[in-house]
């Protein structure tokens, strides 16, 4: 899949983090080397803790670590953070607003050969509902670095959702994150495609694709999934009329959700979700995995098209 | 000394009052484990712990975690009676729009250092306060009350394993061992003996003690003050109940409040203990 995973953005990132605030401290739960904490820990012994194969006392010990004035980064995967500790997020570190930051990464399919009890498919379903928190996406390594920095200077639970795999980049290195900001990739006023994460640079290709044919996509980035833009979003419904969101997470409760709550109450289009259709993945290559399941640059394509006739249809 | 005991049996006494006013009055929550509690939280509170109540974020503070969240009650009572915050809101407990909540919320009450409630998560947290004040250096000392039911959950065995294996020796594990939970007795609901056994092996010091002698009490936390090898707990055996003979070693009194007719007899036995411990 070419370019730098944002895990490994993430490694580097902490460390540039922790030379320039002391509260910083990380934690993993025995997958330093995959979620690239080892970056961290390595350049601050100190101020690493490994907890073990602990998920649910990796995010309470977190919880104490904030309670004390540290900006804690618990990491592990996106399974075990969102699923194996779902009500240690909820009641320890939501509940009191504490000031944690969870980096979860070999979120959605791209795990790969790992299969699917590695696959996190509705992480973004489950953090997403919980009050207090907010939710980053990022797309590349370049909005990594933003986010993980933006996410330290906030105040309160934040998740940050990470790959396994590289991801072709899509921003520059002079990318500034705001949250509750989507970003207009490219302008047209047929059809909008918001994607998230490793969908964003398919969206983007979906876009030049739909171009030579006649069809203006204006494509948004939505990494500032939980606040998310609402004015964007309305102001793009109302301009385009149809709707694509694009994620590697279920179309249960992920970006689809969020967008389709949106605008079934604001200014409501047609809303074609591009996903995991409710099911578990498998074992297999990313690529293979992403063609299998759907999430693909020829599946944004289709779902742009409908979105559109659909929309005809209500207009006539 | 003889004196000061007296004066914090009577603490404790005042404290397990609130507790039967504030369950009677909200008509709801967990008297049984609030009174068996009393006389710990009384030996912090008021002679151990190095707290502020006019400067409640005082940075050196010594941190209480109510691990066994249900036990709110007594938290409550200990707090307003330290001067955390007025005696009124006890009043409040479980009501609409009160600070109180059946559950602490650190949120909202002054003192109240951690949200608690979920069983096994308190323990865990406290574990990260440690290691966070170890790592500052900091002179303060976490103490965590656990029930023995509470110890059930797989998360206080995570807790304990980490709170060992980074030698937290500024955290103190105090177990109110009353040997019931809402099912029945410990023992037959799920069986956690040998409980000292269990947390010797997890690297911690075990220091087994009865938990309503306020002298054994006192000892007992500087004992584990005075380790420094790494965690310690306290195995306090206590009796559900403790101070109310209706409610004493009984289950059905975990988490149901009394009628007003009982609350009156539970105070005028109360109020008769107190005149004992002037006698004594």
């Amino acid at each position: 899949m070419g370019g730098i995973a944002t895990r490994e953005a993430y490694g580097k990132a902490l460390v540039e983090l922790g030379q320039i605030n002391e509260k910083i401290v990380v934690l993993d739960a025995d997958l330093s080397k995959s979620t690239k904490t080892s970056d961290f820990a390595k350049a601050f012994p100190d101020r690493f803790f490994n907890i073990g194969i602990a998920e649910q006392n990796l995010m309470g010990v977190a919880a104490g670590l904030a309670a004390v004035g540290k900006i804690p980064f618990a990491s592990t995967f996106a399974v075990f953070a969102a699923g194996r500790a779902f009500e240690i997020i909820r009641n320890s570190i939501c509940y009191p607003k504490l000031n944690v930051k969870i980096a979860a990464t070999h979120a959605g399919l791209t795990v790969g050969e790992d299969g699917a009890s590695h696959q996190a498919i509705e992480d973004l379903a489950l953090m997403r509902a919980l009050p207090n928190m907010r939710v980053f996406v990022p797309a590349d390594a370049a909005q990594t670095r933003a986010i993980v920095k933006k996410a330290a200077d906030i105040e309160g639970p934040v998740y940050i959702r990470l790959g396994r795999s590289g991801v072709p980049e899509v921003f520059g290195d002079d990318y500034e994150f705001e949250p509750g900001k989507g970003k207009v990739l490219k302008d047209g006023k047929d059809v909008t495609l918001v994607a998230i994460g490793i969908m964003t640079a398919k969206a983007l290709e979906a876009a030049k694709i739909l171009e030579t044919e006649g069809i203006a996509a204006r494509v948004i980035d939505m990494a500032s999934l939980k606040p998310i833009d609402r004015e964007l979003l309305v102001e793009s419904a109302k301009l385009t009329q149809a709707v694509v969101t694009a994620e590697e997470h279920s179309v249960i409760g992920g970006l689809g959700g969020a967008v389709a709550e949106v605008l079934s109450e604001e200014y409501p289009v047609p809303v074609v979700k591009v996903g995991v259709q409710d099911v578990f993945g498998e074992s297999g290559t990313p690529d293979k995995l992403l063609e299998k399941y759907g999430l693909t640059v020829k599946e944004i394509i289709t779902a742009a098209k409908k979105a559109i006739s659909l929309s005809r249809r209500l207009q006539t | 000394m003889q004196d000061e005991i007296l004066n914090l049996k009577l603490i404790a006494n005042t404290l397990r009052q609130h507790v039967i006013r504030m369950v009677g009055e909200a008509n709801s929550g967990h008297p049984g484990g609030s009174l068996s509690a009393a006389d710990i939280l009384t030996v912090l509170f008021f002679k151990e712990m190095r707290i502020d109540p006019a400067n409640p974020q005082w940075q050196d503070r010594d941190r209480f975690v109510l691990s066994k969240g249900h036990a709110s009650p007594i938290l409550y009572a200990a707090l307003a009676e330290r001067g955390f915050f007025p005696k009124e809101w006890l009043l409040g407990f479980r009501k609409i729009n009160s600070p109180l909540q059946g559950h602490p919320d650190m949120k909202k009450v002054p003192g109240v250092e951690m949200s608690t409630g979920s069983l096994g998560q308190g323990f865990s947290t406290a574990v990260g306060m440690a290691l966070g004040l170890k790592l500052d250096r900091s002179p303060a000392r976490v103490y965590a009350l656990l029930g023995d039911g509470e110890i059930q959950e797989g998360i206080i065995w995570e807790a304990a394993m980490a709170a060992a294996h980074y030698k937290l020796n500024n955290l103190t594990a105090i177990l109110d061992y009353n040997g019931l939970q809402i099912d029945g007795p410990v023992q037959e609901v799920m069986n956690p003996e040998p409980i000292a056994d269990k947390w010797r092996s997890f690297g911690f010091k075990v220091i087994t003690i009865d938990g309503h002698n306020i002298s054994e009490i006192i000892n007992a936390i500087d004992t584990a003050r005075q380790y420094l090898e790494g965690p310690s707990i306290i195995i306090a055996r206590t009796i559900k109940g403790k101070g109310v003979s209706f409610m004493e070693n009984r289950a059905e009194w975990h988490g149901t409040a009394p009628k007003p007719e009982q609350v009156e007899k539970a105070l005028a036995e109360l109020l008769e203990g107190r005149e004992k411990l002037w006698e004594e």
